[in-house]
């Protein structure tokens, strides 16, 4: 289990994280979904140890991570997989890592067949692709067995393969019984990894609660009618109770009524006798329902207009 | 233990130690070397000390390898790696304290041990033997001023965490400032053998090296070196404070 509590980093005079309190429940694989600059890294690294809170603290287990003996045992990292000397080979930074950890040096090798890296292991990091380094990154992270595991933004930049392949190591170690907290900007990949969010903006805490009652609460469903009698239908669908929005686009103009459901709207044009050009349910989707709800907490905002998908 | 073995599979794994320490033992012995090649006996007698005298090119070259192990780690953010792994920073530095000036330490006996043979075999008939402390002092004691100097060096690194600006500073104090404060006025020269690394070649040369014209020596070559090693010992120990405080 991770507990943050009360986590501030303040640089300066902007605050960077404020206030920041959650908890990453054990054996699920637990979303940290935020707007790029919301805080996500720096919050990962306070928990980490790494960088000085200004306020709170972090447990792991109930330990601060700088309490914990061999720390590779207990929590698997990887921030950044870059974070390695280019000049030295796969297996000789794995070897100092366990050998950091008093862990067996059998390890290294079990841990580079897992990644799928036996065969590079003695190739200079600098010369791996982005896709190999993260692998790499992972072989380390899962080099102690540990019970947690955390992942910051594991897939940016990787091609549609790598995504795939880290997609599915990640639902792999949560059915394994792990605790894996993972970054992410994306929320259509935490849709899919993901079974709990913790979600934040500007450095503070907007939601945390599962991944489908975020979607649920977040993504509206809406149906679009075009029709050539849209005023006749409009007075017949509030008549009826519905919500209803005249909308004007590019080939003239459409109503959006608030509903889940196409059904009653087409059966009750039908009875009316009103033509009906198109009917069509429309959900937002999880990008928008995400910045529906971070619009506010974006640092760096332009002035884009979200696009309808 | 662990720790040690950690810095030492870590420093020794990348190529750029092996180039310096190489580097060290080539210039320094070659230096002396050519020195004891073209003396004249005009310059006065040929001594123990004289063999010693290209040492400063295999100490700036080890200081710079001891800059690099801890600024190579910031550049490439290894050192977070590292803090990750070992979250006890002090002790992971110690040992990488401890790696970087036990092969510093290697590097001055054999930078000493060399020159002297090199010298033994080039100017056969001076007198080089080695009658006293002093003269044993003079060679042997490289180690221990090599082994030190990589700390303090370390320190700089840890301290300022960027390679050009760490190098900077090491390579201008110890070739340039430490020379320079005897030009000041009145005071100068009675600083100048307060300055760490000036005191360390005292250490090194005292008793048996040429006379320092006036120079006002406050200390026994002993206690230079305890002053030298608690220089170091001070910048080091405000480096770890420094690291334990700030951010990774």
């Amino acid at each position: 289990m991770i507990e943050a509590i009360g986590l501030t980093k303040r640089y300066g005079r902007t605050l960077a994280v404020d206030d920041l309190s959650f908890v990453v429940e054990p054996g699920k694989v637990t979303g940290f979904l935020g707007p790029n600059g919301a805080g996500k890294s720096t919050t990962m690294r306070m928990i980490l140890g790494l960088d000085r809170p200004s306020s709170g603290r972090a447990l792991l287990g109930g330990r601060r991570y700088r309490d914990l003996k061999h720390p590779l045992r207990t929590v698997g990292t990887l921030l950044d997989a870059k974070w390695i000397h280019p000049h030295r080979s796969a297996r000789s930074h794995l070897k100092w890592l366990a050998r950091s950890n008093d862990l067996p040096m059998d390890r290294v090798g079990q841990v580079l067949d897992a990644v799928g890296l036996s065969e590079v292991a003695s190739h200079r990091v600098g010369g791996f692709s982005l896709g190999m380094s993260q692998r790499l990154g992972i072989a380390a992270a899962l080099l102690g067995d540990p019970e947690l595991l955390m992942f910051d933004e594991p897939v940016n930049g990787l091609d549609p393969e790598g995504i795939l392949w880290i997609r599915k190591f990640m639902k792999k170690l949560a059915t394994q019984g792990r605790t894996v907290f993972v970054s992410s900007h994306m929320l259509s990949e935490m849709a899919l990894t993901a079974e709990n969010l913790v979600v934040i903006g500007k450095g503070r805490l907007i939601a945390q609660c599962t991944t489908s009652e975020f979607i649920r609460q977040s993504a509206h469903a809406s149906v679009l009618v075009r029709s050539p009698q849209l005023a006749e239908l409009h007075g017949k669908l509030e008549a009826e109770g519905y919500t209803v929005k005249s909308e004007e686009d590019s080939d003239g103009r459409s109503l959006r009524i608030t509903t889940l459901d196409s059904a009653p709207i087409g059966e009750l044009a039908a009875k009316s006798g009103i033509v009906l050009h198109q009917l069509t349910t429309q959900r937002a989707s999880l990008e928008e329902a995400f910045m529906e709800l971070t619009r506010d907490t974006v640092t760096f905002s332009g002035s884009t207009k979200g696009t309808q998908a | 233990m662990t720790l040690l073995a950690v810095e030492r599979i870590k420093l020794l794994s990348t190529r750029s130690p092996w180039w310096c320490m190489g580097l060290a033992i080539l210039l320094s012995v070659g230096f002396s070397a050519l020195l004891a090649w073209v003396y004249k006996p005009a310059q006065g007698p040929f001594t123990v000390e004289s063999t010693q005298r290209g040492y400063t090119f295999g100490l700036v070259v080890i200081m710079t390898m001891a800059v690099l192990s801890i600024t190579t780690e910031y550049r490439f953010n290894t050192v977070k790696t590292l803090f990750l792994a070992v979250p006890r920073r002090s002790a992971a530095l110690l040992a990488k304290a401890g790696v970087v000036a036990g092969l510093a330490f290697v590097i001055g006996e054999l930078v000493a041990i060399g020159s002297y043979l090199a010298c033994l075999r080039l100017r056969p008939e001076a007198d080089l033997r080695l009658t006293g402390g002093d003269q044993w002092r003079a060679v042997l004691g490289m180690g221990v001023v090599y082994a030190l100097s990589a700390i303090l060096a370390l320190a700089v690194g840890l301290l300022l965490r960027q390679t050009s600006a760490a190098v900077s500073v090491v390579l201008i104090w110890s070739l340039l400032a430490e020379r320079l404060v005897s030009l000041v006025p009145t005071w100068g020269v009675k600083i100048q053998p307060w300055m760490p690394i000036t005191a360390a070649d005292r250490f090194l040369t005292m008793g048996i090296g040429p006379d320092p014209k006036g120079e006002w020596l406050p200390y026994d070559p002993w206690t230079a070196l305890a002053y030298f090693a608690g220089v170091c010992a001070a910048l080091f120990a405000v480096s770890l404070l420094v690291a334990n405080w700030r951010d990774a």
